[in-house]
């Protein structure tokens, strides 16, 4: 297996994106990364995304970005796992690379969420949980991380404040990022005070409905030292694991086992530990998921993911920064683009271009990708050269 | 996707709780499976418990279509008294009254008017005890 690095970084604006069509989006971000490389063609092409069908009625993407994009008849191919999408394209494309079967590739995300109603949007994410034992009782994504916010505030003593701080803190890293939806800084009190979805989840506990697309052009490190035009960022380890997809099926409610196993694999490919990592971006879907998701990184005991949060070990200026970008929260959240930003952010930080939100100690960081209840997870680590 | 042959096909376990059990390791499946994660492939039919608690929950107060108009309701995951799990609402509970640990037994029920090709869907909900 060949090590494979990222040479190409691009990125929508993440909002309300009227004027541009689900093409339109997946073509400007992939575009951006292509002349951010310095390549004009591509050997194949991958695309995360949950669901074109539900959202725009289109399914078949992955040969209509190739031809969209000029790249026609290279390979394309769409992957989808649920919210974790765009991490799977960039695993899947780095499986091209690391094989041999191909040397520069595209990975993208996108998803087009505002051309359907709230109600229709709500749906076509609930696909993503068991139809049948989940779905059919009513349950929707607040809903079962709700769920998993009241086993996790009754088990562990976690308070509705560590949950409202998530937000705040995500809210405070987006201010400082352009390409975010909700530029804002909100307070614990607004959050616990704004309008009520799923309790204890309110609306400022909720990522938004948002369009978008990422995308990053990754090739052999060996190919990409010989181009020496801007830092180099290895992939250090891509992982992925899965957990059954209905919450109620888990042992432990309030534990994000696919995560857990995918984190663990991952420092064990890299040769690292949890200490080793200067900071993350992770899936904070919900204020709730990121407490969750620091436990079952191992960056923080079971249980302490609150008060890790609570007493600011995550800000910017923490000992372990989550989510420079903004998150998911503040950034916006295009499912199947979710992955791949997440990655454009951490480059953007490790190039050391990060502007105002740049984090002093960026060399190592990473990527925490996760679809639906944690069915899903995908988990990424890259260090630049 | 509510459709005539998706209600007919899981009839089984929403009016009668119809699980089944691992012949070999003895854990239980609800809806049925063709393997079990031990390898077996035996399994023996198996009916789940109408009686459990509560063991995390929610109100669902921006719903999913279809259920739009029963707005805010109860929700939780119910551990049965065998110790398998269902999620499910919770019916004739106001919600100051969710609270982890909570008896409640399983009763057949309306879960929605009308699905998309018009029919009545029952089911399952955990109704606390009175």
């Amino acid at each position: 297996m060949r090590d494979v690095a990222i040479i190409g970084i691009g990125m929508t604006d993440f909002g309300e994106l009227w004027n541009d069509s689900l093409r339109d989006l997946f073509v400007k971000a992939s575009l951006e990364a292509m002349d951010d490389a310095g390549v004009d063609h591509i050997d194949g092409l991958v695309a995360g995304c949950m669901s074109p069908g539900l959202f725009a009625g289109q399914e078949h993407i992955g040969s209509l970005m190739a031809d969209y994009l000029g790249q026609a008849p290279v390979p394309g191919v769409r992957v989808e796992s649920a919210c974790a999408s765009g991490g799977m394209a960039l695993r899947t494309g780095i499986a091209y690379v690391a094989s041999g079967m191909h040397d520069v590739v595209l990975c993208g995300g996108v998803e087009k969420m505002t051309d359907v109603s709230g109600a229709q949007a709500t749906y076509a994410l609930a696909t993503a949980a068991d139809q049948d034992y989940e779905a059919f009782h009513g349950v929707t994504f607040p809903g079962l991380y709700a769920m998993i916010a009241t086993a996790h505030m009754h088990k562990y003593g976690t308070k509705r404040e560590d949950l409202a701080q998530v937000a705040v803190k995500n809210h405070d890293n987006g201010l400082l990022n352009p390409h975010a939806q909700y530029r804002m800084k909100i307070t614990v009190e607004q959050v616990i005070n704004s309008v009520k979805v799923a309790d204890p989840l309110n609306i400022l506990d909720c990522s938004p409905i948002t369009d978008g697309a990422a995308a990053v052009i990754i090739c052999p490190l060996e190919m990409a030292k010989k181009m020496k035009k801007k830092p180099v960022v290895k992939i250090a380890a891509s992982t992925h694991a899965t957990d059954t997809i209905a919450l109620h099926q888990r042992e432990d409610i309030t534990w994000l086992d696919s995560t857990a196993v995918a984190a663990a694999k991952a420092y064990k490919m890299a040769g690292v530990k949890p200490q080793d990592i200067d900071f993350a971006e992770v899936h904070d879907c919900f204020t709730i998921a990121e407490i969750c998701v620091l436990e079952a990184l191992g960056v923080v005991k079971k249980g302490e993911g609150g008060k890790a949060t609570r007493e600011g070990m995550t800000a910017r200026g923490g000992r372990f920064p989550v989510n420079p970008s903004g998150g998911l929260k503040s950034k916006g959240h295009p499912v199947g683009a979710t992955g791949i930003a997440q990655i454009h952010e951490i480059v953007t930080q490790l190039r050391g271009d990060a502007g105002k939100r740049q984090l002093k100690r960026a060399r190592r960081a990473l990527a925490q990708n996760m679809g639906g209840s944690g069915g899903s997870a995908v988990v990424h680590i890259l260090e630049v050269l | 996707m509510l459709t005539p042959a998706i209600v007919r096909r899981n009839t089984p376990q929403r009016y009668r709780m119809e699980a089944q059990k691992c012949a070999k390791c003895g854990k239980v499946f609800f809806p049925p499976r063709v393997v079990c994660p031990c390898g077996s492939k035996k399994f023996r039919d198996y009916t789940l418990p109408s009686e459990g608690k509560v063991v995390t929950h929610t109100v669902i107060r921006t719903a999913p279509r279809g259920f739009g108009d029963e707005a805010p309701y109860c929700m939780g995951i119910v551990e049965l008294s065998d110790g398998s799990r269902i999620l499910c609402q919770i019916a004739d509970c106001e919600p100051h009254r969710l609270k982890i640990g909570l008896p409640v037994s399983i009763e057949l029920r309306k879960i929605q008017e009308a699905g998309e090709s018009g029919v009545l869907a029952y089911g399952y909900k955990a109704v606390p005890e009175r």
